[in-house]
């Protein structure tokens, strides 16, 4: 079983470790400032009444994102619990 | 863009930046920082002014200006729009990106938000690539110790090389400080500032521009592609520079992660020595209440029902001053007319300027403005305390089914308050696309300029019926109601709009939600409820008096033997007897365009023999003039929805104007709503006298 999973499959309260970032150029570059980038560590905390958007805690901050845009970043499960 | 008079009505046109300094030694001061992190707030304790600040990142999308003075120089303080980063991707942004690159200013204070503060320094790191002048100013400094986060800020500052000062701006903490190290700063600059390093390859490649004495941040823009060299030197030196990072395995595209991954890990790195946290679980309570306020089942009634609440406190608020106002300023009006005897005015002057000039005013001061004044006040505490971007949340999905982006929930809320504020504030959104959408359809949202006609209208023929108490309640409900119906309209346009004019997929949507703050509300209450009675008043003065004067001459003057009101209202008849209303009310729609909170007023002077307006708040006599005039239950609905759905005031047209530099877009927002409203209208006519 594999514990690398796209963020907007994470469970509210559940968080992980970006492995892979894999987005569409303008979708990088706001996620790059908010500071997400590989090695950056995020849980999910909310989600919205229809499921879509959720939002992540991102280095301090609440972030709502929307599952198409991040279908591609993948986090690692396992090692966020080591936190 | 929060609401306040300097960003609704017309102070909404005068944004240009422009500095005037008074004498040559003045110092200009930059206020920088992310979005939401209490920039405002800081700006309003350094200048003594007001800048209106809630609680949503893209409140100040335009730059403000304001002065102090500190050892007899003069400071010019700058509050320029928040931004995640120097790499503009907004409008707003741009305009802090280029005013921070034009390095036209003394220094610049970085505010960053203390518990968030490893994603504000990647903006601190990024300013001092374009300048040393820099100082760092913590706000939320009490925030950050109340949710156990400490900040050894005097290790920040050694590492950065800059004044690190934390301040508690809505307590006005640690300002002298500030305001020292500004002057220093401003003056001999700093003598070490931190200098971003990259990874060696990119080093390399930078020397190579660096050679040529190209400027650092310059050099780094030639790399990432924003910016191309001019010079066949450095066109050149670029060319080298690119071809050995490709021959290292670095293409262009990989150099902006690469840059901005570099500032993200140095950040966090720096922050690992000098932020410390002593309650993993400071967030809890805003969870808490998230958990609620997003609920699948709760999260849509509490939106609603919250709303209902403040219309229901605005309904009940307003009732005790209108009448205290109405009978006030109508005791006022024999007076008024003795005094114009006495100096022996002639009788049509004196009717002119009594009958309808100052009727016509006090109508909108009575019965307009109480509700406007209260129901301001309220809303700017749902937005200080930073309910609007949950609210944004909720309806995305919406939003992403029109193919626009959730952020244009936080321009509709602005709506409620000032659709030319709301217009102003589509600047937060990214993509020009949907931006566009999001200012066509803004007028949509009825402004609170349109909620007394609203009230009336719906309390007099739906909830007139129930016992005094409730009628309040109702009327709150049908507000509600109407506002609904101006949501649903929105999506239906924005929708449209996406799949005809304006063809596009949806944008990157990225919002944050902030922390809720408790907000002052006592100075907020006042603050605002006196900024708006003042707004509201001197509107009046410059819309309603003259548009009294005109329905009054209008009305009394004859072409052919019938008055000009009466050729004018039955030229516009057949339209508004189609449309379910009348030449008259139509007529009024037509004149109320500079404010809309006249249209009612400026119908029952019209409704009246002569165009004289009385009885202002009684609600018994209203309803039979309207009956006497042949409204019925359909006339009503058919008035709310038009009033919902037309086209924008002028203000707001102008602002659009401003805002997209286009005639052909002015006017597609003047048509669109006004063409939805005539066919909802006419719809609901022909079906409602079906069954009547």
């Amino acid at each position: 079983m594999t514990d690398i999973i796209p963020i907007s499959s994470l469970r509210i309260g559940e968080s992980g470790v970006v492995k892979v970032l894999f987005a569409e150029e303008n979708i990088k570059r706001r996620l790059l400032d908010i500071g997400l980038i590989e090695g950056t560590k995020i849980s999910c905390v909310l989600k919205s009444p229809s499921g879509d958007p959720l939002a992540y805690l991102i280095r301090g901050a609440v972030i709502a994102l929307r599952k198409e845009d991040t279908a591609n970043i993948l986090v690692d499960t396992k090692e966020g619990l080591w936190d | 863009m929060g609401l306040t008079i300097a960003s609704t009505g017309l102070h909404t046109l005068s944004g240009e930046l422009e500095i005037l300094k008074s004498s040559p030694s003045d110092k200009i001061i930059a206020l920088a920082g992310n979005p939401n992190v209490g920039k405002s707030t800081v700006f309003n304790a350094l200048t003594g002014l007001h800048q209106h600040t809630g609680n949503w990142a893209g409140k100040t999308v335009e730059t403000a200006q304001g002065t102090y003075i500190y050892k007899e120089t003069n400071y010019i303080l700058v509050d320029i729009p928040g931004t995640y980063s120097l790499k503009a991707r907004s409008k707003e942004e741009e305009i802090a990106r280029d005013f921070i690159k034009s390095n036209s200013f003394d220094a610049v204070v970085v505010v960053c938000d203390g518990t968030c503060l490893e994603r504000n320094l990647n903006l601190v790191i990024q300013t001092l690539e374009i300048t040393d002048r820099v100082v760092l100013c913590v706000n939320l400094m009490d925030e950050a110790k109340r949710k156990g986060i400490s900040i050894n800020l005097s290790k920040i500052s050694k590492r950065l090389g800059i004044p690190a000062i934390g301040v508690c701006a809505k307590n006005k903490k640690g300002f002298s400080a500030l305001i020292s190290a500004v002057s220093k700063v401003s003056k001999i600059g700093n003598p070490e500032p931190y200098k971003m390093t990259y990874p060696e390859k990119i080093e390399t490649a930078l020397s190579f521009l660096e050679k040529e004495y190209v400027l650092r941040h310059i050099a780094l823009s030639y790399l990432e592609g924003e910016a191309v060299p001019q010079k066949e030197s450095e066109k050149d030196a670029l060319r080298e520079a690119l071809s050995y990072l490709e021959g290292e395995g670095i293409t262009q595209d990989k150099i902006s992660d690469i840059l901005a991954s570099s500032i993200v890990l140095r950040c966090e790195e720096i922050c690992l020595d000098a932020v410390s946290f002593e309650n993993p679980d400071y967030r809890g309570f805003d969870r808490k209440i998230d958990k609620i306020l997003t609920n699948k089942f709760l999260g849509y009634p509490i939106m609603l029902l919250l709303l209902a609440f403040i219309f229901w406190l605005t309904v009940t608020g307003a009732n005790y001053p209108s009448a205290l106002l109405s009978s006030f300023l109508m005791g006022f009006e024999d007076d008024l007319i003795n005094i114009l005897n006495l100096i022996n005015t002639p009788e049509i002057i004196s009717d002119m300027l009594v009958l309808g000039v100052y009727r016509c005013l006090a109508w909108v001061v009575s019965v307009m403005l109480p509700p406007m004044a209260i129901f301001f006040p309220l809303f700017t505490l749902l937005e200080d305390l930073g309910f609007l971007p949950r609210v944004a949340f909720n309806l995305d999905h919406i939003f992403k089914k029109c193919k626009t982006c959730g952020k244009q929930a936080l321009t509709m809320c602005m709506g409620l308050g000032c659709n030319a504020a709301g217009v102003v504030g589509c600047r937060i959104i990214d993509s020009p696309r949907e931006r566009l959408i999001a200012i066509l359809t803004n007028a949509l949202v009825p402004c609170n300029g349109r909620f007394p006609t609203i009230i009336t209208v719906m309390t007099i023929f739906f909830a007139g019926s129930f016992l005094g108490g409730f009628s309040s309640v109702f009327s709150a409900l049908f507000l509600t109601l109407v506002i609904a119906l101006g949501i649903s309209l929105t999506f239906f346009l924005s929708w449209l709009l996406s799949k005809t004019l304006l063809k596009g997929t949806p944008s990157v949507f990225c919002m944050e939600l902030p922390p809720y703050r408790k907000p002052l509300i006592m100075k907020t209450l006042v603050r605002s409820l006196l900024d708006r009675t003042l707004f509201v008043l001197g509107r009046a003065a410059a819309v309603a008096a003259p548009a009294g004067l005109l329905i009054f001459l209008m009305a009394n003057f004859k072409v052919g033997g019938e008055t000009l009101l009466f050729h004018l209202s039955s030229f516009l008849d057949p339209l508004g007897r189609l449309m379910g209303l009348d030449g008259c009310l139509l007529l009024a729609f037509i004149l109320g365009f500079p404010a809309n909170e006249i249209v009612l007023p400026i119908a029952i002077m019209a409704y009246m023999s002569g165009g004289v307006l009385t009885e202002i708040t009684d609600m018994v006599f209203l309803k039979d003039l309207l009956l006497a005039n042949g409204w019925t239950p359909i006339t009503a609905i058919c008035t709310v929805i038009f009033s919902v759905a037309h086209f924008p005031c002028s203000t707001t047209c102008l602002t659009i104007y401003k805002e997209t530099k286009s005639i052909k877009w002015t006017a597609l927002a003047i048509f669109l709503p006004t063409i939805l409203g005539m066919v909802l209208c006419i719809l609901v006519n022909l079906i409602g006298n079906l069954f009547i």
